[in-house]
């Protein structure tokens, strides 16, 4: 009974995919017909299509597809870890770590190889990953007291780390000229910036091997869940599971972060989502969680590539203001 | 015995207050002398008390240095005291300000403002900015009173962070669709460095409402701190102190919001120095607090002024790097510290 509502949620979710999918084709500064997206899709396409297609929309689509996946289970792991129902990569600190090194990164550089260069592509996502690492390990060390870590003191101090990070790239950021300041502002609110194939199939590898790994961790998260003493009685290393899940969270919200830029609320609504369909199974909750993470981002996205066409409107501002409503549900009703 | 101790304490808390008043007079008259150029200490005491248009170190600390000091006492006082009335109200040692969505609102309404009027007069700017600060505060207090077994620590951090998230979502919105986006972090960054005469004169009534109306409820804020039915128990209308509280704090903190954006921690770091030394009444922790915030203030813009001179760092950055740590003491703690 369960495993057929499994089956069928996550049915659905995956044909609203594939529906977006084509919407967001076909959506956009260049409205190109449904008929003439499949054509080009299967080789027969104008020219123009071909490109528009092929170079820009596509790409992006996939990485949409990709990152809203692997933040919306970056959070599910970091939720089940942490025991915490309101962990999420932006609101711990983790993105705004990322963010700082990255806005660093953009200063020291001047602006001048910022999306200009080659070597600029490479460099930006080892940036970004290598400040949500330092972040979560700040975090982790700070609210880490008498051999253990406890739920709330890893949620405050991550609330004051991302304070101090963000004051940081204040700093930096108040010392720029006008156009790298906004184009600092447009990454930190999230937005998918590059639309190479490259970054794609980077991310792609990054997150089969990483998604992988956590499902097949999720029994773990189960026996978390149960409380720490239970989990020790049933013979679970507790923090060394504990901290294995927590690399795995940063390492995929770290991959998310460099392509997509900061992207808040999406880790913390989708598993919440997941877990009203399917229940509280983290071996149901991980997929799913990672189906709508997919179908809310491709949403945000084509919604901000819309609504104040030709401009663009960052992804992760769109997912904020749709996200923040459902939070503030969350904070009310359940918690 | 438990009598001799309050006599000690009331002594000590005298002590305290001329340390305190004599720091506050030493911090005004340094932050004055130091800048760009350092003024003599007798040019500062006859541009004061003989002043001289003709001269230019007398000009100086008239239209410049004097504001600044000014506004930074004014900012100071208003946050820490506001910190200390939010902190008392709603028995949460994390309560302030800048956790409270009242700077994030009043961003927000900023930015409407200039994306609509992009020369809007000052005044106009100080309203919407007092407007956005009650809707920010408003909205997180409204909900952490409608949340279910509300008002823990963790419940109010995460409301907070919250709605400033989505105000500064919208105001990013904005501001990139005008492309304000500068002028408004120069608002939000949180400096006093540009603050002029005509500004501390429109905000100095706010405050000083808002400071007496402090000190006013400081009796009741100790009862209330006590918690909800031991303050009814001992006859107190609750209701109307949390009226006067939440008014005072939105004077407070929308005036210091508009003269000097977001300067946060101040509000969070200062009210629990302050019990430290002095003890929870309020009637002595209202009036050290807005002493010792304007101190902290004054040091954070001298930083700010020294750390990367020529240039000005904003001095909300000061205070955040000042605060963070100390908000990580009070979150290792549990926030179980009150």
């Amino acid at each position: 009974m369960r495993n057929t509502k499994f089956a069928l949620v996550c049915g659905i979710t995956f044909l609203a995919i594939i529906i977006f999918f084509f919407v967001s084709m076909n959506a956009g500064f260049i409205h190109i017909p449904l008929q003439n997206v499949l054509s080009t899709l299967f080789g027969h396409g104008t020219e123009e299509d071909h490109m528009t297609i092929f170079q820009f929309r596509l790409p992006r689509i996939i990485l949409a597809i990709l990152i809203g996946a692997g933040m919306a289970v970056a959070g599910a792991i970091l939720q089940g870890a942490s025991r915490n129902p309101l962990a999420d990569p932006g609101i711990l600190g983790i993105n705004a770590g990322a963010g700082f090194v990255v806005v660093l990164y953009m200063f020291l550089g001047r602006g001048t190889s910022f999306l200009a260069t080659k070597t600029s592509v490479f460099i930006m996502p080892f940036a970004a990953f290598f400040g949500a690492l330092c972040a979560a390990c700040l975090i982790y060390a700070l609210a880490w007291k008498k051999g253990r870590v406890t739920p709330s003191r890893l949620l405050l101090v991550g609330i004051g780390v991302n304070a101090a990070f963000n004051s940081g790239i204040t700093i930096l950021q108040m010392k720029m000229e006008p156009t790298d300041f906004t184009k600092a502002l447009v990454w930190l609110s999230g937005t998918i910036w590059s639309t190479s194939w490259q970054s794609v199939w980077t991310l792609c590898i990054w997150l089969l091997i990483l998604l992988l790994f956590a499902f097949s961790k999720a029994y773990v998260l189960e026996v978390l869940n149960l409380g720490d003493p239970i989990a020790i009685g049933l013979g679970t290393n507790v923090e060394r599971e504990r901290r294995l899940l927590l690399i795995i969270a940063v390492a995929i919200a770290g991959g998310c972060v460099a392509v997509g830029g900061g992207i808040t609320f999406l880790g913390l609504i989708a598993p919440h989502m997941a877990k009203m369909l399917v229940g509280s199974s983290y071996r149901k909750i991980l997929p799913l969680s990672a189906l709508i993470g997919s179908l809310l981002l491709l949403l945000a996205d084509t919604l901000g590539r819309v609504i104040i066409a030709p401009a663009e409107l960052p992804v992760g501002i769109v997912i904020s203001i749709l996200g923040v409503p459902y939070f503030v549900y969350l904070l009310l009703r359940k918690l | 015995m438990k009598k001799e101790k309050k006599a000690i304490n009331k002594a000590s808390s005298i002590t305290w207050m001329i340390v305190a008043i004599g720091l506050l007079l030493i911090s005004v008259i340094v932050s004055i002398h130091l800048g760009a150029s350092n003024l003599s200490y007798k040019d500062i005491w006859t541009s004061l008390f003989h002043y001289d248009e003709s001269n230019a170190a007398h000009v100086v600390v008239r239209e410049l240095r004097l504001p600044r000091a000014i506004a930074a006492i004014l900012v100071g006082s208003a946050l820490a005291v506001s910190g200390s009335i939010m902190q008392s109200m709603t028995r949460n040692p994390l309560a302030s300000p800048s956790i409270l969505g009242v700077t994030a609102g009043s961003t927000f309404f900023i930015a409407i403002a200039l994306a609509i009027v992009p020369a809007i007069s000052f005044s106009k700017l100080m309203f919407c900015s007092f407007a956005g600060a009650g809707l920010g505060a408003g909205l997180v207090f409204g909900l952490i009173a409608f949340a279910k077994g509300g008002n823990s620590p963790v419940k109010l951090a995460l409301a907070g962070s919250a709605i400033s998230a989505l105000l500064s979502s919208l105001s990013t919105f904005i501001s990139l669709k005008y492309d304000i986006s500068k002028d408004l972090s120069y608002w939000y960054a949180g400096s006093i460095s540009s603050v002029q005469p005509q500004h501390i004169h429109f905000v100095v009534p706010f405050i000083v409402i808002g400071l007496v109306l402090a000190l006013f409820l400081a009796r009741s804020m100790t009862v209330l701190s006590l918690g909800d039915e031991i303050a009814t128990g001992l006859g107190q209308r609750t209701h109307l102190v949390r009226l006067g509280g939440t008014i005072a704090v939105l004077l407070l903190t929308g005036a210091s919001v508009s003269i000097a954006g977001m300067v946060g921690f101040v509000g969070l770091v200062v009210p629990h120095i302050v019990r430290f030394i002095v003890g929870q009444d309020y009637r002595i922790v209202i009036p050290f607090s807005a002493v010792f915030g304007s101190v902290l203030l004054i040091w954070a813009d001298m930083a700010g002024r020294m750390i990367n001179a020529p240039f000005e760092t904003p001095v909300g950055a000061i205070t955040a790097l000042i605060g963070v740590p100390f908000f990580l003491y009070l979150a290792r703690k549990d926030g179980r510290d009150f």
